[in-house]
This record gives C-alpha cells, structure tokens and sequence, in this order.
C-alpha cells in the first residue's frame, strides 16, 4: 500500500478527547429544566412555553447577529444562549411583555456576554444580570397572576396583582400566607410567581438531575441552600422556626438560584472548596436581602454580588503541591511557666 | 485493592480490537533503519560501515556518554548505508541501515550468564548496560542508569504492568504469553535491590493476565506480588503508579528514587530477563496495531528498526480516509506523517485514525467548568495556568507550578471548551526554562565581566 497517498495530518497529544462538549453540558441543563418548564404550562397555560421559546430564540438570534456582524464563528451549536434565554423567560412573571423580554435577552448577551468576549468571559450570570436590568419596567415585572390561572398568549392582562409567597414573607405576614398555601401547594408549585421558579419540587429533580450526571457538583446548591435554611431557622422572626424556612426555602427563587444560576460554570469558583465560600455567601446575602432589603425576594443580587466576588476566591484558593507533605507540627517542648514558678516561689516563700 | 491516585480520567480502553490476538511474528523486512537515537540521553555513534556484514545482536552504536545505551542489530545483513534517516522524533537522525539477508544469524558473542541466581548489582547493571535496556513503556530512560543510581535507596521496587494508554495491548499480551520472563525479571530485580518482594502494578481491565502471572509467582516461588488497581489513565504515570502502590508521592521536580521507589516497566523487565538469561540484547519488541483506520489490528512482534510502513502492511493497510498515524498511545504518542520511520525501543504501538476523535473546535473557549483541575494526577490548576500562559505572565505560571505537568493530557481530554491545555503547558514550561537559562548566561556573562575588570 503506498501510504504517500494519504492526507495525514500532525499535531500534538492528546489525540483523544471525550464526546462530552461545551454544547452537550448545556444540552443536558436544558433538559433538567424540562420539568419546571413542563409544571409551568400546567401551572399557567401555553403562555408560560410561548415566553420560554421567544426568549431562547431571541437570545439565539442575538448571539447570531452579533458574531455575525463582527465576523467571529458562530456558537450557536453550543448551546448556552439558549439555556440563557430559558433562565431569563424562567425568572419573569408569566405576563411579562414579550418586547421586554425581548430587550432582557439583548443585555443579557450583547452587553453581558458578547461585550466581554463570548462564552466563558462574562463575570456575571447573563440571566440573573438581565433580569436585575429588566427591573426597569417594574411594573410589568411585578404583576403576578395566581396559581392554575389560564393566561392567554398575547396581549397584556389587566393587573391582576396576585401576592406572591416572597412577599407575603417579606410582610412578616406567614399566617396569612400559610391561609394562601399549605406546604404541598408550595412544595409542588401551585402559588403563584414567576414562570419557572414556582414548582420547587420539579427544580429540584432537575437539580439532582444534574448532579447525577456530574453536570455540577452538590457543594454550591447544598451550601447555598443549607446557609438559607440555618439562618432562617434560627431567626423566625417570631414564627414558628420550622414553618418559617420551610416556606422560605420553597416560597421564592431559592431552588432555581441554587441548582440553575449559582452553579453557572463561568461565574462561579472552579475549586470545590471555593464552590463552597461561594454558597455560603449567596445564602448569607439572600436572606440578609429578604430581611433587610426592600426588595421582596433575596436570590438574584445575592448572586450577582457572589458573581463579583468569584476571582478573589478562586485566586485565594490554591490546592496542596503533589508531592510537598505538610509537615506534622512539631510539638514544641514545653517550657516550664515562668509565672506558675513565681507562683510556686511565692508560694513556697 | 491498591490506592488510588489523585484525579484521572476514564477514556474508553479500546483494547479489544488486539487483547485477545495473541503475538505474530511481523514478516521479515527487507531491509531495518536502526536509528542512534531511541533513549532519552546522547545519541550513540556508529560503529561499523557501510559494507559490513552484521548479525543479531551485534552492537552496531556506541556511546561513551554517562546517559546514553548501545544499540544492537535487529536482523542479520549488510550494512547498506549510515546515513541521516527520518525518525519518530520528526528530525533525521544518523541511523544504520541494515539490508536483511534473511538468515538471521545470531552474533557469536552472546553468552548467557554463567551463575544468574549469584549476579551481583554491578554486575546486573553492566550486562544491562550492554544489553541496551532502556525503559520501553514509552520514557526510554537508560534501565542500567536508573538501576546503579536507586541501588541503596530503594526499598520498594515496582514493575509497571499497567498499560493505562487506550488501544495498546503490547505489554498486555507480552504478559500473557511470557509470564515467566516477566517473574524472571522480577526475581532477578528484587535479588539486585535486596528487597523482600517485588510489586507489579497492574490495572483490573487485564485480570487474565494477572491471573497468569499468579500462577507463574506460585509454581516458581518468587519474591513477587501483585497489586490489582483501578483501570484509569495515567496509572501508569510514573509518580502516579508510586502514588497508588505505595501512598508516598514524588517531591516535586525529583525522581521516585527520593521516596524509595524504583519503577520498571513489564517489558523492560522481560528484557533484563532475557540480557541475564540468554544474553540477547534489546533488539525486538511487540507493537500494537491499532486505531479506527486500522484495517486488521494485531499485536506484532518486530524487529527494532523495521518501518511503519512494514507493521501496516502486515495488518492488511489502512483506510484510504486515515488522516492521522500516530507512534505510541493516543494520550501521549505522537503524530507521524513518514512511513518510512522505523520503530524504536519505545513504540509500544501505531494508531492510524480514520475517524475524529480528537474533537477540536475551531476557536476553543473555556468555560470555567473546573475538570480540568479534578482529572489532574499532579493537583495542578490547568484553567488558570492556560490563562497564565495565554497572557504571558510567566511568572505566575511558573508560580502555579506548571513544572510539575506531566503532560499525561488528561486535562486537554476532558475540556469540553476543547483548550489546548498540555499544548499550551508544553509551550509554556519551554518558555520558562528559555528564560531561566537566559537568566543564567546573562549572570554568568555579568561575573565573567565582574572578574576581568577586576
């Protein structure tokens, strides 16, 4: 055989690579959100699909446009504008105006993404960062409908302000809530509230989900939520304890902040110990915003804070040198006290 | 069960294509390049000529060098030219072209050793030396060097039968079906380092062959054990393989003789077996065919020198898509586009790829997802240290040890942003070693100065 013919190329080791790519990962955390989508169009009629999909296809058409327009490879294959798109319909009430929506995926990946540099540069959670923007327009962004209510696919619907758990919390007003809601209405997600935040229960499979296809590790959900739960047991604030994080921990965005934003590759520390820090201080200033802050619900700026303080950990946390055995500590030998002797001397005078 | 070692990663083995093909002999090639250069150290000089009839075993490469091994013929022949050939390496390198007359006639001066069972070290070391043993997992580190150098220090001697690379199967079947050179070699190992008992690492994806090697260590008695572990690349990276046998692991920068480990792999010690026993220098080794452009994938036994092309031949060609060939595993082996190149001591297989398994992406972009970090054998930080080199701050790559990578590539393997992470780190650790030795001639150039005008 004259192997001359052949076109073979050179390059270096390693010449393997595992399938599992950038576009795969992301596939797999759309599909651990399929649950919560699913409970949403349950939860609030076709509605709730119509403003994911216009999200998701904005973000794409975004991301498209503009590594389009500046002549760079497109990357739409792998996938992660379209998880944000989801994350941002998911975190804005079921009504929201599908123009607005439409400008949240503009800054979440123009400005937050796309200006910093594409994938893997952006130092805050594109969704999250969009949603904080979208605020703007609060009165669209805090018009709630209720539980099981069918909203139709265009149009706005006259404000129907419907409380939602977080609020009722923020009141201090539980009794009034727990009227509203028992725990399995807030544990399966029929309470009202944004589009894929209401139905914990389905957050959490898809969470586990994730974990269980080592997609993302359990140190940031567990940590995030555990500092959550502590802190809100131990201060009720006059309820009772138990009741009062348990509705805490399943009234707000906890569960999708804790399994889908806080655990974002790119705005979160790499080294599990790091991961860690970070969970704490998500829990810390979300319950801190939910106690003290004016804004209802905690989970979003607790996040974008963290996000900021993400390099700092990272570059603090350096893992041991292979190799460079830390030295048991040597025992210094005791010195005798010198004031027990005096003492002793004292004493003895 | 033996421990485990930090990080690692699980590629699929890809081995049966060849584990169950037993060894064939590779039909005698016309004629045998035999570079001077297949050990780590200085290249040997030749010594005959062209014209010269040679024989099996004859040394036809000599070196007076500290870290450097003979070279032997494969095949007898004439010698039809000494002359710069192309090499695995990718530069010619000087080599010995011997045309086989087919008889292969053995050199007359091999000689098995007299008394084997009363071999002193120095001894063992000088008939290796001779042998032109060098480490034949791939590294080529002198056998005789690092035997005299761990003499004395070493109180745990470790045969690496690990195999951790995908698709090759040499030194699994060379076990298989020379159980008793390997025990050999073992015994003969622990009677030169005084040691109790010998430990051959091998991962739990070859049982058959530990099996048999069992048996072997219970009919001969010999001071051996075996140690099963994980099957998971880079076991057999050196400091690693020390890690999970022992729980002790390499300082920094130093060799496994620091923590009283000395590692040799299966078929090196077959190979001192068969130096002790018949006298017959390294000149053959069993290569692995394989790879997805392989049309019929064996486990040849080959003549040192013979040329790529010989060994594809003999497995019936490759796919008329290949596009890539590369020499030794797929982590670590490197890409050839001459299928004259002969194979060395150190070429446990060729991989031809006719399907794309290296997945690159046009424009790489990490993602932080931090697998790199938790697959690295050697606890490094590969996300940043790309970072690091990217921007060409040195000196915070050197401070996030990047002199440590061994460059095994399961960080690179892992990415599913696609980074050229060991590429980079290899880029990288050039560059520091340019600067430092910069540094070091500048200084040295400043006193040479200093003194004159003194």
């Amino acid at each position: 055989m004259d192997y001359k013919e052949l076109n073979l190329i050179g390059s270096v080791s390693p010449h393997i690579r595992t399938k599992i790519g950038t576009g795969h990962i992301m596939g797999e955390v759309l599909m651990a959100m399929i649950p919560a989508m699913a409970f949403a169009v349950y939860n609030f009629g076709w509605r709730a699909l119509s403003v994911t999909l216009v999200s998701a296809v904005g973000c794409c058409f975004f991301e498209w446009m503009y590594r389009l327009f500046f002549k760079k490879k497109n990357t739409l294959s792998d996938l992660s504008a379209a998880v944000t798109g989801v994350l941002i319909a998911f975190v804005c009430p079921v009504t929201v105006p599908y123009w607005i929506l439409l400008i949240g995926d503009f800054f979440a990946i123009i400005v937050v993404k796309q200006l910093f540099g594409g994938i893997g540069k952006n130092f805050l959670n594109p969704a999250l960062a969009a949603r904080a923007f979208m605020t703007s327009w609060a009165g669209e962004m805090s018009t709630w409908v209720g539980p099981r209510t069918d909203v139709p696919l265009t149009g706005t619907i006259d404000a129907v302000t419907y409380p939602t758990p977080m609020a009722l919390l923020h009141e201090g007003n539980l009794d009034g809530l727990m009227q509203m809601y028992d725990l399995p209405d807030m544990l399966v997600g029929f309470i009202g509230g944004c589009v894929g935040e209401v139905s914990a229960l389905m957050l959490i499979f898809g969470g586990v989900y994730l974990i269980g296809r080592k997609i993302i590790t359990w140190f940031i959900p567990v940590s995030y939520i555990g500092t959550v739960a502590v802190l809100t047991f131990l201060f009720p604030r006059g309820h009772d304890p138990l009741t009062w994080m348990l509705y805490q921990l399943l009234g707000g965005g906890l569960m999708l902040g804790a399994f889908f934003m806080a655990t974002d590759y790119v705005t979160s520390p790499v080294s599990h110990k790091g991961q860690v820090i970070f969970g704490i201080g998500c829990g810390l200033l979300t319950v801190f915003i939910r106690y003290f802050g004016s804004y209802s619900e905690g989970v979003c700026y607790a996040i974008l804070v963290m996000n900021l303080t993400v390099w700092m950990i990272d570059k603090s946390i350096s893992p041991s040198r292979f190799g460079v055995v830390k030295a048991p500590r040597e025992k210094k030998p005791k010195e005798p006290k010198p004031e027990k002797k005096e003492k002793e001397e004292v004493a003895a005078k | 069960m033996a421990q485990p070692f930090f990080g690692g990663i699980h590629p699929n083995s890809r081995k049966s294509a060849t584990n169950k093909k037993p060894i064939e002999i590779l039909p005698p090639p016309e004629q045998v390049v035999i570079p001077m250069s297949m050990h780590i150290g200085a290249p040997c000089t030749p010594c005959v000529a062209v014209g010269d009839q040679v024989t099996v075993g004859q040394k036809v490469g000599e070196t007076v060098a500290f870290v450097s091994s003979p070279i032997h013929a494969s095949v007898s022949g004439k010698v039809v030219a000494v002359e710069p050939r192309p090499h695995f390496s990718g530069v010619p390198v000087m080599s010995v072209v011997i045309a086989n007359d087919y008889n292969d006639t053995v050199c007359p001066d091999i000689q098995p050793v007299e008394k084997p069972e009363e071999l002193t070290a120095e001894q063992l070391v000088e008939i290796v030396k001779n042998a032109g043993i060098v480490g034949m997992g791939g590294a080529t580190f002198p056998t005789h060097i690092k035997i005299s150098s761990s003499l004395g220090k070493v109180d745990t001697v470790i045969i690496n039968a690990s195999e951790c690379e995908s698709y090759i199967t040499s030194d699994h079947r060379y076990m298989m079906e020379f159980p008793e050179e390997i025990i050999g070699g073992a015994s003969i190992l622990a009677r030169a380092f005084g040691v109790d008992r010998v430990h051959i690492g091998i991962e739990d994806n070859k049982l058959n062959a530990a099996e048999l090697l069992q048996m072997e260590i219970d009919k001969t008695k010999a001071p051996v054990v075996i140690d099963l572990m994980h099957t998971r690349y880079p076991q057999g990276a050196e400091k690693q393989l020390c890690q999970a046998i022992t729980g002790r692991q390499v300082p920094p920068g130093a060799l496994p003789a620091a923590i009283g480990c000395a590692v040799f792999n299966a078929v090196t010690t077959a190979a001192i077996y068969r130096a002790v026993y018949t006298g017959m220098p390294l000149t053959h080794r069993v290569v692995t065919v394989s790879g997805s452009g392989t049309n019929e994938p064996r486990n040849l036994f080959c003549p040192i020198g013979a040329p790529v092309k010989n060994l594809l031949d003999a497995c019936g060609g490759v796919n008329k898509k290949t596009f890539k060939i590369i020499m030794g595993g797929p982590m670590m082996g490197h890409a050839q586009y001459d299928m004259e190149v002969p194979i060395g001591k150190g070429s446990n297989g060729i991989l031809a790829f006719c399907e794309d398994e290296e997945r690159t992406y046009e424009d790489p972009a990490c993602i932080r997802c931090g697998k790199c970090m938790s697959v690295c054998p050697m606890k490094l930080m590969p996300v940043f240290m790309y970072q690091f080199e990217r921007t060409g701050m040195l000196a915070d790559l050197e401070k996030a040890n990047v002199m440590d990578c061994i460059e095994c590539g399961a960080c690179a393997y892992i990415c599913p942003g696609r980074l050229h992470l060991v590429q980079t780190f290899r880029t990288g650790k050039q560059k520091i070693n340019n600067a430092r030795a910069k540094a070091k001639a500048e200084a040295e150039a400043k006193a040479a100065k200093a003194a004159k005008e003194g």
